[in-house]
């Protein structure tokens, strides 16, 4: 699949060339392309996801955010059409070689999707589903903690603590993609990608996200793509511009914001396309 | 574009001919409600004539006259050594018994003929029901009894009106003097109408009386029993196979549009698969609900597969994508999320299909269950015959007993259609989890 393997170390410590010169970034995609059967969608990314930190992608629609974001879980392998090209790596490591299985890498990059969608269970075996799969608790107690927990991160504990055996379908959409995000961090990942995922949601549940969204920095490294340009500047500390299957920009999300060095981001952020 | 905006007409809402226009509207959504209306009625109207005809013919049948005689059973003539030697039981002339019992009320009748006559008021079947007794419980030997014996069937349906009495003699199946000695028998207490058991504990018979649904029962239970135990596995792994598994290719569209045919080939068609594949090239057994239950299965499966592809198809994606974005593998998406949320789907395909197979006649044919069988089938190899075919024989008899029988069986076989849905509706409702 990578077209050009190369070794591990190799590409976890080459110089970088951008910011963050030093640093070992969380994960790094190198040259990424991606085809729906004969058309292009990426063409060609370079980006550095540093650890814990909020990366945002922001760009039009169409330009290949989502896809992009699905190729650093390896959701793109469930579409039969789609193929993709180039070096993406975690902690040093192609996440597309043939040793790495993809069901053990999305639990260790998780997904938060456009729309909620939790499953049609109680609240409890929302959150439990993870982990019980993955055998992370063994032991009653030890689920109810990992339950009580990943609800506590979310933020959502406090709602539903008296309602645990209640479906998650029957929360608000706010509530509902809090418990999403509570699903995935009950996995333990390292990584959590969010697409769009306020975009379903009222103003209130969206300032409740995004505040989540900067606790969960602490301990998350987390990549979020998003169409709304202050949520950009509220919770990400670095931008990337996507526009028609390219990245035209990365940098610090402060002066992604002040001074674009490329006319096509200044265009966007003031609002000219998009 | 723009005039029209800016220079708005006057109230164009209020306008005369945007009255006649909402009028015509209505008038519009009244006409296509009420053709709904007539059509729902129409379909109604059918369903209650179909089922008026098939209930007021076939009624009758599930009662059912007997003859209520005092048998001695004569040891001279069932056991002369008296050894109660089970062959010597088994062989003696109990027809003769009832003949006797009967002649005794009737003594004025002496000539061979006219006795010949009085001996057509029992059934056939008297003997064997006698045999059965004594065989039963040798110890009736030598007593006397008050029995139950079969009519036979000319004399119930006279009883219940189905002979006309006013008719000539000439045209009627029943004479005057039979009339009369059964007249007789009724007042004297000697005929009773009850339950009709046989029609459900015996097998199939010549003798309209005697025929019942046992053996047609148990084989449609039986073939339906190999035809479920296959279909709904094979079907629904197919399904899931094909809907969440296989890849888009020209070779799975090929299998796609040959499923669907293969809903569409006539039935017959799998009953002449069944008897050159079955019966001529693996020499399987002939009229054995085995051999009916997987030309059935083959028959019901593009019905299931076709349903369960539906039900899956119709699982949001975005629960898909939620599993295996905690990690899930492709199957356990499959098994944890989505099987569960297709299966009321599922279900009623399974029931479609069943409820086709259970009703199916033509491809049995093919393959010999039209036997004429009158013994229970014990398991699946043995000879049996099924509802639908039963009825099929039956509506072929022209005596009047078969007739009311048919409507009968017609009763039997959709009251097991409307048990099976009723089942298959609980199950589907317990699956269904709508949060
Ligand atoms: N499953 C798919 N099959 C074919 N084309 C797709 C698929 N998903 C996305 N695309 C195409 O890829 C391009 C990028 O889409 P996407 O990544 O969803 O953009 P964004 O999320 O930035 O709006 C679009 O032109 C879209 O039509
Ligand atoms: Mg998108």
């Amino acid at each position: 699949m990578t077209a050009h393997t190369q070794t591990m170390a190799g590409i976890a410590v080459r110089p970088q060339a951008g910011t963050l010169t030093g640093t070992v970034p969380k994960m790094d995609a190198r040259g990424v392309k991606v085809y729906y059967g004969a058309k292009q969608a990426l063409k060609g990314i370079d980006l550095e996801i540093p650890e814990r930190q909020v990366t945002a992608l922001i760009g039009p629609s169409g330009c290949g955010k989502s896809t992009f974001l699905r190729c650093l879980n390896r959701m793109n392998d469930t579409i039969d059409i789609a193929r993709i090209e180039g070096l993406i790596t975690l902690d040093g490591q192609d996440i597309y070689d043939r040793e790495i299985d993809p069901v053990q890498l999305r639990a260790r990059v998780g997904m938060v999707f456009q729309k909620p969608n939790p499953f049609p269970k109680s609240i409890y075996d929302n959150i439990s589903y993870g982990p019980r799969i993955h055998g992370l608790a063994s032991r009653r107690e030890e689920m109810d903690e990992i339950v009580t927990k990943s609800l506590q991160r979310a933020g959502l504990w406090n709602e539903v603590k008296d309602r645990l055996k209640e479906p998650g379908t029957g929360l608000s959409g706010g509530q509902q993609q809090r418990l999403c995000i509570a699903r995935a961090i009950a996995v333990s990942p390292e990584v959590i990608l969010m697409d769009e995922p306020c975009s379903a949601l009222d103003p209130i549940a969206t300032a409740h996200i995004e505040e989540l969204i900067d606790e969960l920095r602490e301990n998350y490294t987390i990549v979020i793509v998003t169409h709304n340009m202050q949520q950009a500047a509220r919770v990400s500390q670095r931008t990337a511009f996507f526009h028609l299957g390219e990245m035209v920009e990365v940098g610090d999300t402060e002066e992604i914001f002040t001074t674009p060095r490329d006319e096509r981001t200044q265009g966007y952020i003031t609002g000219r396309y998009g | 574009m723009t005039d029209i905006i800016s220079t708005p007409r006057a109230a164009p809402y209020q306008s005369d001919d945007f009255a006649a226009r909402l009028r015509k509207r209505y008038a519009a959504e009244r006409r296509f409600k009420m053709y709904g209306i007539a059509a729902i009625a129409i379909a109604l109207g059918m369903l209650a004539v179909l089922l008026a005809s098939i209930v007021s013919q076939g009624y009758t049948a599930f009662a059912q006259h007997d003859l209520s005689l005092e048998i001695y059973f004569d040891p001279a003539e069932i056991d002369p050594q008296g050894t109660r030697d089970e062959a010597t039981l088994s062989g003696a002339n109990y027809a003769a018994l009832a003949r006797q019992s009967l002649q005794a009320a009737f003594p004025e009748v002496e000539s061979r003929t006219e006795r010949r006559r009085l001996n057509a008021i029992v059934s056939n079947g008297a003997g064997f029901e006698l045999r059965q007794m004594v065989m039963d419980n040798p110890d009736l030997i030598g007593t006397r009894q008050t029995v139950r014996l079969a009519l036979a069937s000319d004399y119930d349906q006279l009883l219940k009106g189905n002979i006309d009495r006013d008719v000539p003699e000439a045209n009627r199946k029943v004479s005057d003097q039979q009339i009369q000695w059964i007249d007789k028998l009724v007042s004297n207490g000697n005929i009773v109408n009850g339950w009709n058991w046989r029609l459900f504990m015996n097998g199939d018979s010549r003798d309209p009386e005697l025929a019942g649904l046992k053996a047609g029962i148990v084989g449609s239970l039986l073939t339906l029993a190999v035809t479920l135990g296959l279909a709904i596995p094979i079907g629904i792994s197919a399904a899931v196979y094909l809907e969440e598994f296989a890849p888009k290719n020209k070779l799975t569209d090929l299998i796609e549009v040959n499923i669907n045919n293969l809903a569409a080939v006539p039935s017959i068609v799998f009953g002449l698969l069944g008897l050159a594949v079955f019966l001529n090239a693996f020499n399987m057994p002939r009229s054995a609900p085995v051999v009916g239950g997987i030309v059935l299965a083959l028959m019901t499966l593009p019905t299931i597969i076709i349903a369960s592809r539906a039900a899956l198809k119709a699982v949001p994606p975005s629960i898909r994508e939620a599993a295996l974005g905690v990690g899930a593998s492709p199957l356990q998406v499959v098994t944890h999320h989505v099987l569960p949320l297709a299966m009321p789907g599922i279900m009623t395909g399974i029931i479609i299909g069943m409820a086709h197979a259970l009703g199916e006649t033509a491809p049995l044919l093919m393959i010999g269950m039209i036997a004429f069988i009158v013994d229970t089938p014990g398991g699946f190899g043995d000879a049996a015959t099924v509802l639908p075919v039963q009825i099929f024989m039956w509506a072929d008899s022209p005596e009047r007993g078969f007739v009311e029988r048919t409507s009968a069986a017609i009763m039997v076989l959709l009251a097991f259609l409307i048990a099976m849905n009723a089942i298959a509706v609980v199950l589907r409702k317990r699956f269904e989890r709508r949060w």
